[in-house]
């Protein structure tokens, strides 16, 4: 396959940044994205240009470090992650437009590189659960009713890759933190900080310089975990419950 | 309480919610009223003026229209106060545009701040048309609604205005009235089509239901 690709290039933070178009030859449908890229930057290193930065991991879709958004889609046309995209997906002669995540609160470090230590903090705030480390309690000690761990297993899914801050038009993170809140809050080992934990990991979200909600969908429709739009509606559900709850205090 | 609310993106759209939702509950009563102009002078003017007896005799003439009103305008205030503030929260948040853009989301949804601000000039003209006669386009009498109704809407302007400004409620409200649902978290996977139905059919029926009247002007039913 012959390819087109227009790259944002920004040599760091504060450099302003343009896209730059590369010819790239040789790939083959059966490549991930991401070696595409490598094929592009082994490409660069040999003309003596600056590599293309981006961020990567496993590469098997669930480290949650890969993002760039391709063609205006995060991770691509494909639902999954930008590692888990092959480039069958294209066809020969195409030409491919990718972009970093674009939020206020993802600046970007380098090219296609962001800075998401914000959801760190996020976490931070209240992704946790207070029970003392240790061994492996018993499996039976705490019972948690099926459709309880189904829901929160579907939850605990979020690799925290930050598609849904890159598609929302409104760089909110209601996905991610919903998702987060949705799983901790209905396990009992989650239930001490049920309200601690939304109306401190909302706060930080809001602090951190993310937008709100305006349900437009997009989030879930990028997210390669399928962490669903109705997650938001629960955390909506439980942040209510909390500020009720703490204001009886 | 109301410090953790208004300080708070969630806080802040829950007030959006319920402001929308108060006015959402007036509008349908306003609708089912406006239609009784097709019964008749006599019915129209008799029923606009019992509105301004509802109570007696333990509220005095007028006052509960004015509860009412005072109700509507903290609605309202609330409602466009939250999502200017939300919305420049939002726009602050997602400084710069990819530049592959494509527009995604429905055209209800993409329209909700315009919208929203077509709406809320519609309201001032429409208050200074039919409730205070100052931008009336033809002779204004108090106490003949009807009267001014009829018009009102044999001006051409006047319907253009109208029938935009209920084209653009329509949209508000189909995701307005969903979104609101998800706001306040009574939302859920088995209640979602129930909520998208129930919000187009509220939108189908306001926008049909108030166009009504100028339609029925128009085609000389009402005159």
């Amino acid at each position: 396959m012959k390819l087109t690709l227009r790259v944002w290039r920004q040599r760091n933070a504060d450099a302003p940044g343009a896209m730059s178009t590369y010819d790239v030859d040789g790939i083959s449908s059966d490549m991930s994205f991401l070696e595409m890229l490598d094929v592009l930057n082994e490409q660069l290193i040999l003309s003596g240009e600056d590599p293309v930065a981006f961020d990567h991991d496993c590469r098997e879709g669930i480290c949650g470090a890969c993002s760039l958004v391709i063609n205006g889609d995060a991770h691509g046309p494909e639902r999954t992650t930008t590692c888990q995209l092959h480039m069958r997906s294209f066809r020969d002669g195409d030409t491919i437009d990718i972009e970093p995540w674009r939020a206020a609160a993802f600046p970007v470090i380098k090219d296609l590189v962001v800075d998401r230590s914000a959801f760190d903090r996020i976490i931070q705030a209240g992704g946790y659960v207070t029970a003392p480390t240790g061994s492996a309690p018993e499996a039976h000690a705490t019972p948690v009713p099926k459709a309880d761990a189904d829901f929160a297993f579907e939850h605990a899914e979020c690799i925290g890759c930050g598609a849904c801050v890159a598609a929302c038009p409104n760089g909110a993170a209601m996905l991610f933190t919903s998702a987060k809140v949705n799983h901790l809050n209905v396990l009992p080992q989650g239930a001490p900080e049920r309200e601690t934990r939304v109306l401190d990991m909302v706060a930080q979200m809001d602090a951190e310089g993310f937008g709100g909600c305006t349900l437009t969908g997009e989030c879930a429709t990028a997210c390669p975990k399928g962490i669903p739009l109705v997650s938001i509606t629960g955390m909506n559900k439980e942040w209510l419950r909390a500020a009720r709850r703490v204001a009886k205090r | 309480m109301a410090r953790t609310m208004w300080d708070s993106s969630v806080g802040k759209k829950t007030v959006m919610a319920v402001s929308g939702l108060i006015m959402l509950a007036y509008l349908v009563v306003h609708m089912i009223g406006n239609l009784k102009i097709y019964f008749g002078a006599g019915e129209f003017n008799h029923y606009a003026h019992w509105l301004r007896t509802i109570g007696e005799p333990f509220m005095h003439y007028e006052w509960t229209l004015w509860l009412i009103r005072i109700v509507l305008v903290v609605a309202v205030a609330a409602h466009a106060t939250s999502a200017y503030q939300l919305s420049r929260r939002d726009i602050k948040a997602r400084p710069s545009a990819y530049v592959h853009a494509k527009p995604r989301a429905s055209y209800a949804t993409r329209t909700m701040r315009w919208g929203g601000i077509i709406l809320g000039l519609f309201v001032v003209w429409h208050v200074l048309d039919l409730t205070t006669g100052t931008v009336h386009p033809g002779r204004f009498e108090h106490g003949h609604p009807y009267q001014n109704v009829v018009g009102d809407f044999s001006h051409w302007y006047s319907n253009v205005i109208y029938i935009v400004a209920m084209l653009a409620l329509g949209l508000h409200v189909r995701h307005g009235f969903w979104s609101a649902a998800q706001t306040l978290g009574v939302g859920s996977r088995t209640r979602d089509r129930a909520l998208k139905t129930l919000a187009n059919v509220l939108a189908l029926l306001l926008t049909a239901g108030f166009i009504a009247v100028p339609v029925g002007v128009m085609t000389g039913v009402v005159s």
